[in-house]
């Protein structure tokens, strides 16, 4: 039972980080229908702006000035490079961002190198802050949750109660309309990627500490991004929150039960083979939830695109 | 002036001819590790070893047969598949000498591809210098004439680490934790084996592989790790997988010792700094700390001075170079793979880190002594990562395992 807790705790974590993530790419992803697969290695950006400013300053100015940076970057590449690209299409779009995770990977390795960083949450938060059942709950973690759910607040008044926001939601599904009424939708989406790249440095200032520093970080979050998307529907901020909470927990409770497939089958009424050892389904036999945990969120996405296809809460068939 | 430009120049044209025909006849060995990916750091690190190795042990002396030893690198990204179009590239190229060691998945899939091209080449054989690759089948029933390993197996590092752990009364609960493939079960496997036999009263209440390379957060196996109550830890991670799961246990509130294989270098000693201290153990060859010997201290206070950025995470690097060397040199050839593994098997050497390497004959298996070594700050003389936290040898097993069985039937070559 306080496992249970744990994980759930645990999960919640997990899950707005990811969400994090996910806000800006489903904003960039439904507005301009770019794939952007650099998503995540501007989170990777952002952890390694944040690790070289904490050896100058600490921790905090990281804060404000990672993401800043990365969403600078973000918007200049949106302005002179995606934009150029912008009318050949979307397949040179998708390439460009191909090209540009590639590069970004690369310029990470030549400027720090191959290795971890020694990049740490801050002193201040390094205690734990309360343990349930001999499991310590790091004082940062609840951080994380608290700095996640505030931008989750600040984005969702935004876009809910502002004229940015109403120019925003209304691009999202009449961009041609909103561009005829003489609003200027490249300066809309401009702001959009720069904001979206922001979130995700903002993901990976926080995150780094925790989750590890080092240029293989990109690749790890990558593909399970744009499932979260799909899954929540693009373009829906709550979509996203909801499909990133559902990942993290699944995640997170994949891995922390040993539940086999052989006490699922043996559940669901099929006899075990008594000699396994040439049976051709061995490996079916032998299979753990925690080795098939990281496939799971494919699954969903595939169930939601059968089922769903504009997925949970989208509001635009694609 | 004009005379010391003259000078000058005569002298560069001197040296620039003088390499350009050393570079004709070079022996070269291809490097096929990672170089790219989220196990670069640990690739690139070994390939500063074997450049600095190759420069330092057997150029600087004049090479071997006179000709130095040139290190070409490939980037294998970790897959065996790539791998194997590696390999056609340097045997392509001419290359003769195969240095691999990261991931057994690849040592496995690149020693039957060598044995296959041996035995269709007889004119152009190569040898396959496992350096790192750990899994036991290697040396037992996948074992063949051209590979060699200079890396203590994961049994022999087992039996050394159960030998420890089997001494302290305290430990009753051991968790075992691992990457999926072929090493994490050989870890695992051996230790249940080892356990069993040594100290039957110890439960193993945790027993799981994870998904190589691709969990993002660890904390639900830390969870599942402290819920178990365990007394210790054993895990065969590495890279970031260990800094995943070391950062994650200790945050989750873990006290005990964390038994590992590879939990040093690239990033890893930096990362887990003051948090790891007198938890994080880590068992295997090649002692830095205390220095064994004047020769490795000065060995190592150079490798530092060429590659401030890089550490001697692989010590065993050096006694590859320099067993490669003798064999050449006892050999007579540097293409008679026949005569040059002949040499090598049953060599004894006497390694710059203070131990006897002997190449057992029967499986082509290093035999040499193991240490358990543990992660400190205090009377470390050569730190990892600049970070001023190392490995100080702890306890050592001397000759470790040097009479294991192993079910290696080699076919010897005439």
């Amino acid at each position: 039972m306080s496992l249970l807790a744990v994980n759930l705790l645990d999960g919640l974590v997990t899950g707005l980080l990811l969400f994090m993530l996910c806000s800006g790419l489903t904003l960039i992803f439904s507005m301009m229908g770019v794939l952007n697969f650099a998503h995540a290695s501007f989170y990777m950006l952002g952890a390694y702006f944040a690790y070289q400013i904490s050896t100058y300053v600490g921790f905090w100015p990281g804060l404000i000035i990672a993401p800043l940076a990365v969403g600078l970057a973000g918007a200049a590449i949106e302005r002179y490079g995606l934009r150029r690209v912008h009318q050949y299409g979307h397949v040179p779009e998708l390439i460009f961002t191909f090209g540009l995770a590639l590069l970004i990977e690369e310029l990470v390795q030549f400027f720090w190198g191959k290795s971890h960083m020694a990049y740490y949450e801050p002193e201040i938060l390094n205690f734990t802050a309360f343990s349930i059942a001999g499991n310590s709950f790091p004082a940062y973690k609840v951080f994380m949750i608290f700095v996640a759910i505030g931008i989750f607040l600040v984005l969702l008044y935004i876009l809910t109660r502002t004229r940015i926001g109403l120019i925003i939601q209304a691009a999202l599904s009449y961009p041609n309309t909103v561009q005829n009424l003489g609003h200027n939708v490249p300066l809309v989406f401009m702001g959009v990627f720069g904001v979206g790249t922001a979130m995700a440095g903002l993901a990976g200032v926080i995150a780094g500490p925790v989750l590890g520093t080092f240029p293989g970080m990109a690749v790890l979050l990558g593909s399970i991004v744009f499932v979260t998307i799909v899954i929540g529907g693009l373009g829906s901020l709550w979509g996203a929150l909801i499909a990133s909470l559902l990942i993290g927990w699944m995640q997170t409770f994949a891995a922390s039960y040993n539940v086999t497939m052989t006490d699922i089958l043996l559940a669901i009424g099929i006899d075990k083979p008594v000699d396994l050892s040439d049976n051709p389904l061995r490996d079916l036999w032998t299979l753990t939830l925690p080795q098939i945990g990281p496939i799971l969120p494919y699954l969903l996405m595939v169930l939601v695109l059968v089922i769903r296809p504009r997925g949970l809460l989208g509001k635009r068939e694609t | 002036m004009k005379k010391l430009t003259g000078l000058l120049l005569g002298v560069a044209i001197a040296g620039l001819t003088a390499t350009s025909s050393f570079a004709a006849d070079t022996i070269k060995i291809a490097f096929i590790d990672p170089l790219s990916g989220p196990f670069a750091s640990t690739g690139k690190q070994g390939l500063s070893q074997y450049k600095f190795a190759a420069d330092e042990l057997v150029n600087k002396k004049g090479g071997v047969l006179g000709k130095e030893f040139e290190i070409v690198a490939f980037d294998n990204k970790i897959s065996p598949k790539e791998s194997l179009i590696q390999l056609q590239v340097a045997i392509d190229q001419g290359i003769r000498f195969i240095a691999q060691g990261n991931s057994s998945g690849v040592a496995n899939a690149l020693t039957d591809a060598i044995k296959k091209h041996n035995k269709r080449n007889p004119d152009n054989r190569v040898l396959f210098l496992n350096y790192s690759a750990v899994d036991p089948a290697l040396t037992n029933d996948k074992c063949n004439f051209w590979h060699f390993r200079f890396d203590a197996n994961a049994d022999i590092k087992m039996d050394a680490l159960t030998d420890i752990i089997a001494a302290n009364e305290d430990v009753k609960k051991v968790y075992l934790i691992g990457q999926d493939y072929s090493f994490g079960k050989a870890v695992a496997a051996a230790a249940v084996k080892m356990l069993g036999e040594k100290r039957p009263d110890i439960e193993i209440v945790g027993n799981e592989l994870h998904p190589i390379g691709k969990v993002k957060d660890f904390t639900p196996y830390a969870r599942k790790i402290m819920s178990s109550g365990a007394d210790a830890m054993i895990t065969g991670n590495w890279g970031a997988d260990m800094v995943g799961l070391g950062k994650s246990v200790i945050a989750a509130g873990y006290e005990n010792p964390i038994y590992t294989y590879y939990a040093a270098a690239d990033g890893i000693t930096k990362t887990l700094g003051e948090d790891g201290k007198g938890k994080v153990k880590l068992v295997g060859e090649g002692q830095l700390n205390p220095p064994p010997n004047d020769r490795a201290d000065a060995y190592a206070k150079a490798f530092k001075a060429k590659y401030p950025d890089t550490d001697i995470g692989q010590p065993r690097i050096a006694n590859v170079i320099e067993m490669l060397a003798k064999a050449i040199d006892q050999a007579g050839s540097d293409t008679d793979m026949v005569a040059i593994g002949k040499a090598l098997e049953g060599m004894e050497h006497e390694s710059l880190w203070g131990t006897t390497v002997y190449m057992r004959p029967q499986d082509h298996q290093a035999i040499q002594n193991v240490h358990i070594l543990s992660h400190t700050n205090d009377g470390v003389a050569h730190d990892y990562d600049n970070s001023g936290y190392g490995l100080l040898v702890e306890s050592t097993v001397e000759m470790a395992s040097a009479d294991a069985p192993t079910t290696c039937k080699m076919d010897r070559p005439e």
